[in-house]
């Protein structure tokens, strides 16, 4: 027991606040040698922060309504445009929820692509990588469902387009689509039912999930940019070598990276918040219209690398359930990464060229596909869609070859600062 | 009706679906950028809106007060000049209320055959120049109900409602007869074409404020936050350096 006095001592007695503060921030030892790949961690939880304290805002005056009001206007749709107008700075936090959730997804994808680059999700952190991934799917189900919500055109169709997905599946597609909306179209009782899951069940399983993924990385410890071991050299007091305290040294840090993006963010919300039709599409600036189909439907840019994928699977025996498949495999995939890649070497600097170049053609194609997912179908289109879904699970299967006999270089015994 | 739906999903996710392009380059393609600062052109956009639009649009997310303070109108020339509906009761709307318009939404779609759009966001969905072109591109064309089409929109439900300000002209159409390329004048208007181009600017410009009237208060908090985060960002800097001097 504590031999504290005072209200810390009375707290300590009672609950472990010292200890758990010493075992997350004050005495948790960080690699020193991170770069500027790993502000992306911070930063996403800098957004989900900020997503939750902007939506809990929203939610005051936004009402989740899909019949038309006196002027013929649905009522979830002029809810938003009265935050908009009528409340005071409700276009400030407005435009802070809906540029949080593209900032989301460049923080994650940015995040995602460091733990590929320094084989953050190897042993021991398989789970680390798997709490991230279901924090990603998690991610992607907040994101499509908060989309409904602004209830215009793009949201209205996005949606119709995504939930009959499920439609394809063989048997029990049709009912699942329908049990899903709760209606056999988009309606008033879909919207309900995905504003109840954007504001609360999500919302939770989220943050649980972001503590999942945090107590399993301090259990284990930070990997860093060179993928050594730093709790192989310790100190006489059982410190590594090679680790800082995480508080003071990165939340001094991380604080100057948070301030550079806060920058990046506030300069799009205040300069550029529709961000050219990609953060904030044109065509959601009309109400919802069961009745008239948007001329091009496209998701918003950090669903259409997946968008592409379903699109440019053909069709077998006039289903496109193979797409569906193709679209989620793509997803589901990640998830065996940890085992996939045999090689024991961490990071990039000491891998193999096969598996530096095979990295680099996923990403490419990765972000080929988002480019082709935002474009109306073409054929060549088509054609680059397919060739780059080839890419991407052939960086599977290449990795899984490559690692098995890998000519690596030696990794260094502690930590350098290239 | 559940069939069609089912039918109209189907064809939706199908990754051929052929979207139809806005197709090529329409007549008249010229470019406009709006300009809040400039307040007398918001105000004479106002003064067209609420005397040729708003008989048949709405703009029932804004209220008439609120375009007086940001247009620096005063509220009782706003009162006289701008406020044209009466409401249920019989009186002339108040001040605080929406724009709404007094044309119904069931009788506009039947005579329009669609109920003429509420304009608060037009200039969001369509863009500035889409909405500079299409004020422009309307010409006389008999096969139509009521005897224009538009050369940007075709087969548009609205008639030319300015032709008394522009005049009427009649299309000039490519070799192939398909593609509007240029205008004749059948009848001069009121206004000369500069004239009536910086009336339709003037339009134009006062929809984009309409579409998002706390544009500039953005831009203005933008600016300030920027300020602050630099200076921000220099201290939160130096205490960086400051503690990783002795790391390594």
């Amino acid at each position: 027991m504590s031999q504290q006095n005072g209200i810390m001592g009375w707290i300590n007695d009672r609950f472990p606040l010292t200890e758990t503060l010493e075992y997350h921030v004050t005495r948790y030892y960080a690699p020193k040698n991170f770069n500027f790949w790993y502000y992306f961690g911070i930063l996403s939880s800098v957004v989900l922060v900020m997503q939750i304290v902007t939506g809990i805002v929203l939610t005051m005056n936004y009402k989740p309504d899909g019949f038309h009001n006196v002027n013929g206007i649905p009522g979830a749709f002029a809810s938003v445009e009265y935050i908009m107008r009528e409340v005071d700075w409700g276009w400030f936090v407005r435009y802070m929820h809906s540029t949080g959730a593209s900032a989301f997804f460049v923080v994650v994808y940015l995040h995602m692509l460091r733990g590929l680059m320094y084989g953050s999700y190897k042993k021991p952190r398989e789970l680390i990588w798997i709490f991230g991934m279901l924090i990603y799917l998690c991610l992607m189900a907040e994101a499509f469902m908060g989309y409904l919500l602004p209830w215009g055109q793009m949201s209205f169709w996005g949606a119709q387009v995504i939930v009959n997905l499920f439609n394809t599946i063989p048997f029990v597609g049709e009912a699942l689509s329908v049990w899903v909306r709760g209606d056999y179209v988009i309606s008033d009782a879909t919207l309900n039912r995905f504003f109840a899951f954007h504001v609360i069940a999500l919302p939770l399983v989220l943050i649980g999930l972001v503590v999942f993924h945090l107590v399993a990385l301090h259990h284990v410890g930070s990997n860093n940019p060179d993928g050594v071991d730093i709790k192989k050299h310790k100190d006489a007091n059982g410190i590594p070598l090679d680790g800082i305290e995480f508080h003071p040294y990165y939340t001094v840090k991380d604080t100057f990276g948070v301030v550079v993006f806060l920058a990046v963010f506030f300069a799009v919300v205040s300069f550029a918040p529709e961000m050219g039709g990609y953060f904030l599409e044109h065509a959601n600036f009309v109400p919802a219209d069961p009745l008239k189909t948007p001329e091009h439907i496209a998701p918003v840019w950090y669903f259409t690398p997946f968008y592409a994928m379903l699109r440019a699977t053909p069709p077998m025996f006039g289903s496109a359930f193979p797409g569906v498949i193709v679209m989620f495999g793509a997803i589901a995939v990640l998830f065996f990464l940890p085992w996939l890649d045999r090689n024991e070497t961490r990071s990039i600097r000491y891998r193999s060229k096969a598996f530096k170049i095979w990295l680099w053609l996923f990403v490419v194609s990765f972000v080929i596909l988002g480019y082709y997912g935002i474009q109306a179908p073409s054929t060549f289109g088509t054609i680059m869609s397919r060739i780059c879904t080839l890419i991407y699970f052939g960086y599977f299967v290449a990795i899984w070859f490559i690692s098995g006999n890998e000519k690596t270089q030696p990794v260094p015994d502690r930590v350098t600062y290239k | 009706m559940k069939k069609m739906i089912k039918a109209f999903a189907i064809a939706l996710l199908l990754p051929v679906t052929a979207f139809a392009a806005g197709g090529g380059a329409t007549y008249p393609h010229d470019g406009m950028s709006a300009d809040h600062g400039n307040k007398s052109s918001l105000q004479r956009g106002a003064r067209n809106f609420v005397n040729y639009c708003m008989g048949c649009h709405g703009a029932s997310y804004m209220r008439y007060n609120r375009l007086a303070a940001d247009l620096g109108i005063p509220e009782d020339l706003a009162v006289d000049n701008l406020i044209f509906r009466v409401n249920e009761k019989g009186e002339r709307e108040k001040v605080g209320s929406l724009m709404r318009t007094s044309m119904t939404p069931d009788y506009g779609k039947q005579v329009f055959g669609v109920t003429p759009p509420d304009l608060s966001l037009i200039a969001r969905s369509r863009g500035v120049d889409w909405l500079y072109n299409y004020l422009r591109g309307f010409h006389q064309d008999e096969s139509r109900p009521l005897g224009f089409d538009n050369s940007v929109f075709k087969g548009v439900g609205m008639p030319h409602v300015l032709w008394e300000l522009e005049g009427v002209k009649k299309a000039v159409y490519d070799e192939a007869g398909t593609h509007v390329v240029g205008f004749e004048t059948v009848t001069e208007g009121k206004l000369s074409k500069m004239e009536y181009d910086s009336f339709v600017y003037d339009l134009v410009n006062f929809l984009d404020y309409l579409g998002e009237p706390y544009k500039a208060d953005r831009q203005r908090v933008g600016v300030y936050i920027l300020i602050f985060l630099f200076l921000f960002g220099i201290v939160a800097y130096a205490l960086k350096a400051e503690y990783w001097r002795d790391v390594k």
